[in-house]
């Protein structure tokens, strides 16, 4: 952090308790949901002098689909062209790229190769690459099998052209959307987590939100709830689309595969369906995903027998040698389908709301982009957001294998020798780091938020070495806040 | 700090012989050469403390003192780092060998530092685990509350009777939950439910696909042919879905699951060195001396094979010292080249080649076989042919000794080890 003058005083972390109340603890703006999305709009808003509340169901920021996508940056090449959500993606794939850099966000731009196994697929590539002109991406090209193979010789058989698309990049999720919270709440805003919205009650010149930990009230309100958007449009009185969630399985490799690929591996789209990605990690593993399952339930986030199998098979044509290398993690991730292929975002200027919905698989892309339209949706509302002043600055740990890391950061050690101290041998997380994540800004509410501010217990042992003493960390560093009060499910 | 002009660091110090690992393997190494003159013996262990895994196995078990009385896993560990000490071995703890930085040069991170440590030997003694949920693939949801043997142990052992934050997430003694299903048949199951119950968890049943296990877990229901096919609950789990013998599926209620066995080697190091891996052990090939494929580089303990009892590691350790001892002395190195295999319902051999001198055969069966009938052959040729006046079992390694491959052609092809039941 810098010694510049804050732009405002911090926010509020909360976990439990009573949330602020009175005539003076109303809000201008109440985002809906600390996924990707709310947070980047709550940052976006934090630019300027209003009283603004992130609230969110869960224990953590990011719990939800931000946690658990394929961690891909897009450039949107292959979006459907005029599209709300192709104009998105393209413009939040330029800010979080630049944003990433200043705030030690790892991102990797190794391109995508989109690999043609047979001949109908090979003859979709010249449309791809003019979908992707008019989508703005003019650096598409498109290589035959021996270029393929020397830029990915491990490839299985059968790889008989590509799509080049330079551009497309691997990023971190989770300290994404911490930066975006992080910056937030050192900017003002109140982050009250465990604080599921019940009941909204329309009113004027506030709303009122009742919520598990009480009451809220705000003049303008913005839901960016995820899966569970059409849920909340639904206690504000509005019907205009239902969240079908698809489930996305995906199979995280050992990093001893990550010698194995170079890019992102992307299949071509047909109409024997998407297909699985191979796809190095910034963490320095291999990811194979996902699967597409339409599901009824929101919370099947589990995975199943016939899932990874079919991974396995499928990520086997791809990369044979993958399947010899050991699984480090197997979770399964629901998209926000709506049916339509494009975003759901509508502002409704009588309600003072906005909805941000159907923010489907390119979320992560887009959110920076999402976050700037929004506000001018709620400039639309009644908002008036009044003059800029800068952000809080951030900067997050590095999770990324390509950037330096404390281990291996001398310096860093003379001063601190707690970031010598190897807790984690599969991830090579410090003391050091455990201890400046439990003190943060915004602790993480239990060992798995832990996992996504170090990677601690996210190795190949998955926590069989180094589980028990990050716990005894965990504990010695007692409850995140003192307001906390369970885990929020 | 020494520098070359390329702003590439060089070795900070040098060391005769570096050892990876203060377990079983790698202190009875350290002792051997320290006690031979080997000159400066150092040992790294990234645990705050060294010993390796009998550290956190408080059962009888690990053979007697010298007074005969028996040792349990932390007096085993706490007397092989007092015979490596004595003699003269260094061993420094909270240290990780992270890479290589030269053919016998390792970056090393620790609290006082990164340091470049090059030596004239390396010996790797960096152990096994036990596969994890993710890696056995188990599906079903991702509730904590599922761990191995190992991350059990540690954590009864790390917080004793402490209990965390009251209304938190259990992180604590308490994530070790009241109600436990044990999964896997090995020996070290038995130690699972040992550890569980004197931890006051209740195990509701030890459930392993083999079709027998070595002993009974007292008043545990053990639930053979059975597999796990699905983890269930959120946040903590609910139970498991298993499958048993007559394909039939039902739940067994937990809040605990504990994956027992199912070892793979920890081979960061010598994967990262380059080394090839036997195909049955996944551990790095090595000869019949233990030595590896690169020079001054040895291999012992169950990195060679995952989890054997200590005594074990430890016999390797000691016999890795010979070979250490060889090269230190300059005596030119005759690598066995001879690759040997499994055939049939074998799982694995170890060392993965043989030679250069008659050196004793690990072999692990892949199911019970009763007084089976061994074959040696050489390029499909065969050498030997003998029935074993013992049962091979899954669970446990038979020692072949060094007869078995007398005859074997040094500069012949590969030989397989097969078994007849």
């Amino acid at each position: 952090m810098t010694g510049s003058a804050r732009a405002a005083a911090p926010g509020e972390v909360t976990r439990a308790g009573p949330l602020p109340s009175g005539g003076d603890a109303a809000y201008d703006v109440v985002v809906v949901g600390a996924g990707v999305v709310g947070t980047a709009i709550a940052r976006a808003l934090a630019r300027h002098p209003l009283r603004i509340a992130l609230v969110e169901a869960a224990n953590d920021v990011g719990d939800g689909t931000s946690k658990a996508n394929t961690a891909i940056l897009h450039t949107g090449f292959d979006a459907v062209p005029g599209t709300l959500e192709a104009r998105l993606v393209r413009e939040g794939h330029r800010l979080l790229t630049a944003y990433a850099r200043e705030t030690g966000v790892p991102v990797e731009p190794l391109g995508a190769l989109l690999v043609a196994r047979d001949e109908q697929q090979r003859d979709a590539l010249p449309g791809l690459a003019g979908k992707a002109g008019r989508n703005g991406h003019h650096g598409t090209r498109i290589i035959g099998a021996g270029e393929l193979a020397s830029r990915e010789p491990h490839l299985g058989p059968g790889a008989l052209a590509a799509l080049d698309v330079p551009g497309e990049s691997i990023v971190c999720p989770w300290t994404t959307v911490l930066a975006y919270a992080t910056q937030a709440v050192r900017s003002g805003v109140d982050l009250h987590l465990n604080c599921r919205v019940e009941e909204v009650r329309p009113g004027d010149p506030h709303h009122r939100l009742t919520t598990r930990r009480g009451t809220l009230r705000t003049r303008l309100l913005v839901n960016a709830c995820g899966l569970y958007a059409d849920a909340f449009d639904a206690l504000v009185g509005r019907e205009d689309f239902t969240v079908t969630p698809r489930r996305g399985q995906l199979l995280v490799f050992d990093k001893f595969a990550r010698a194995l690929v170079r890019h992102v591996l992307l299949p071509v789209p047909g109409p024997l369906g998407k297909g699985v990605l191979v796809s190095p990690t910034v963490y320095g593993n291999v990811m194979l995903g996902p699967t597409a399952e339409d599901l009824d339930d929101k919370t099947a986030t589990g995975t199943t027998a016939e899932g990874i199998a079919g991974l396995l098979e499928q990520g086997g044509r791809v990369l044979p040698a993958l399947l010899d290398e050991e699984v480090t993690a197997v979770y399964a991730g629901l998209r926000a389908a709506t049916g339509q292929e494009d975003y759901r975002i509508a502002a409704h200027p009588a309600l003072r709301y906005v909805t941000v919905g159907g923010i489907r698989s390119t979320g992560l892309s887009a959110s920076l982009a999402i976050a700037e339209h929004v506000l001018g949706l709620l400039t639309d509302c009644g908002l008036d957001p009044g003059p800029e002043r800068p952000l809080a600055p951030v900067r997050v740990p590095n999770l990324g294998e390509a950037f330096p890391r404390p281990y291996r950061d001398a310096e860093l050690i003379a001063r601190n020798p707690d970031f010598g101290a190897v807790v984690c041998h599969c991830e090579r997380v410090t003391r050091g780091e455990i201890r400046a994540a439990l003190a943060s800004t915004i602790p993480p509410g239990g060992l798995d938020g832990l996992r996504r501010r170090t990677r601690a217990r996210g190795g190949r042992c998955q926590g069989n070495f180094c589980g028990a003493e990050v716990r005894a960390l965990f504990e010695e560093a007692g409850p995140p806040t003192r307001k906390d009060g369970g885990d929020g499910r | 700090m020494n520098r070359t002009e390329g702003g590439e660091r060089t070795v900070d110090r040098t060391v005769d012989v570096l050892v990876v690992g203060a377990g079983p393997a790698g202190l009875a190494a350290a002792a051997r050469l320290a006690a031979a003159g080997a000159g400066r013996v150092e040992v790294l262990e990234r645990e705050p403390a060294a010993g390796g895994a009998p550290r956190h196995c408080a059962r009888p078990g690990f053979g007697a003192d010298a007074r005969g009385r028996p040792l349990d896993g932390p007096g085993y560990a706490r007397r092989a780092v007092r015979e490596a000490l004595r003699a003269g071995a260094v061993v420094r703890t909270g240290a990780s060998a992270t890479g290589w930085a030269g053919p016998l040069a390792l970056d090393v991170t620790s609290p006082a530092g990164l340091e470049r440590i090059g030596a004239r030997a390396v010996v790797l003694a960096t152990g096994a685990r036990e596969r994890p949920r993710s890696a056995r693939l188990l599906p079903g949801t991702r509730p904590a509350g599922v761990l191995t043997t190992g991350e059990l142990q540690r954590t009864v052992e790390l917080f004793g009777g402490r209990k965390g934050h009251a209304g938190r997430e259990l992180v604590g003694r308490e994530y070790v939950g009241r109600r436990a299903v044990v999964v896997g048949g090995d020996p070290v199951a038995r130690s699972a439910v040992r550890t569980l119950r004197s931890a006051g968890v209740a195990v509701t049943a030890v459930v392993t696909g083999l079709p027998f296990v070595p002993t009974g877990f007292g008043p545990v229901p053990l639930l053979t042919g059975t597999v796990v096919t699905e983890l269930l609950g959120r946040g903590r789990p609910t139970g498991v879905a298993v499958r048993g013998r007559d394909g039939r599926t039902s739940v067994l209620r937990c809040d605990t699951v504990v994956l027992t066995g199912d070892w793979v080697p920890d081979h960061e190091l010598a994967r990262a060195r380059g080394l090839p891996l036997a195909p049955g052990t996944r551990g790095p090939v090595t000869d019949g001396a233990l030595r590896t494929a690169a020079p001054g580089v040895f291999a012992a303990g169950d990195l060679l094979h995952g989890g054997e009892p200590a005594p074990v590691a430890a016999a390797e350790g000691r016999a890795v010292a010979d070979a250490v001892l060889d090269h230190l002395g300059g005596l030119p190195r005759t690598t066995g080249t001879v690759p040997v295999t499994t055939v049939g319902p074998l799982r694995w051999v170890a060392p993965g080649l043989l030679g250069p001198g008659a050196a004793p055969l690990l072999v692990r069966a892949e199911s019970r076989l009763v007084r089976p009938v061994l074959t040696v052959a050489q390029d499909g040729a065969p050498l030997r042919r003998e029935r074993l006046p013992a049962t091979l079992v899954p669970w446990r390694s038979v020692r072949l000794g060094p007869g078995w491959t007398r005859g074997v052609d040094p500069a012949g092809g590969p030989v397989t080890v097969g078994a007849e039941a």
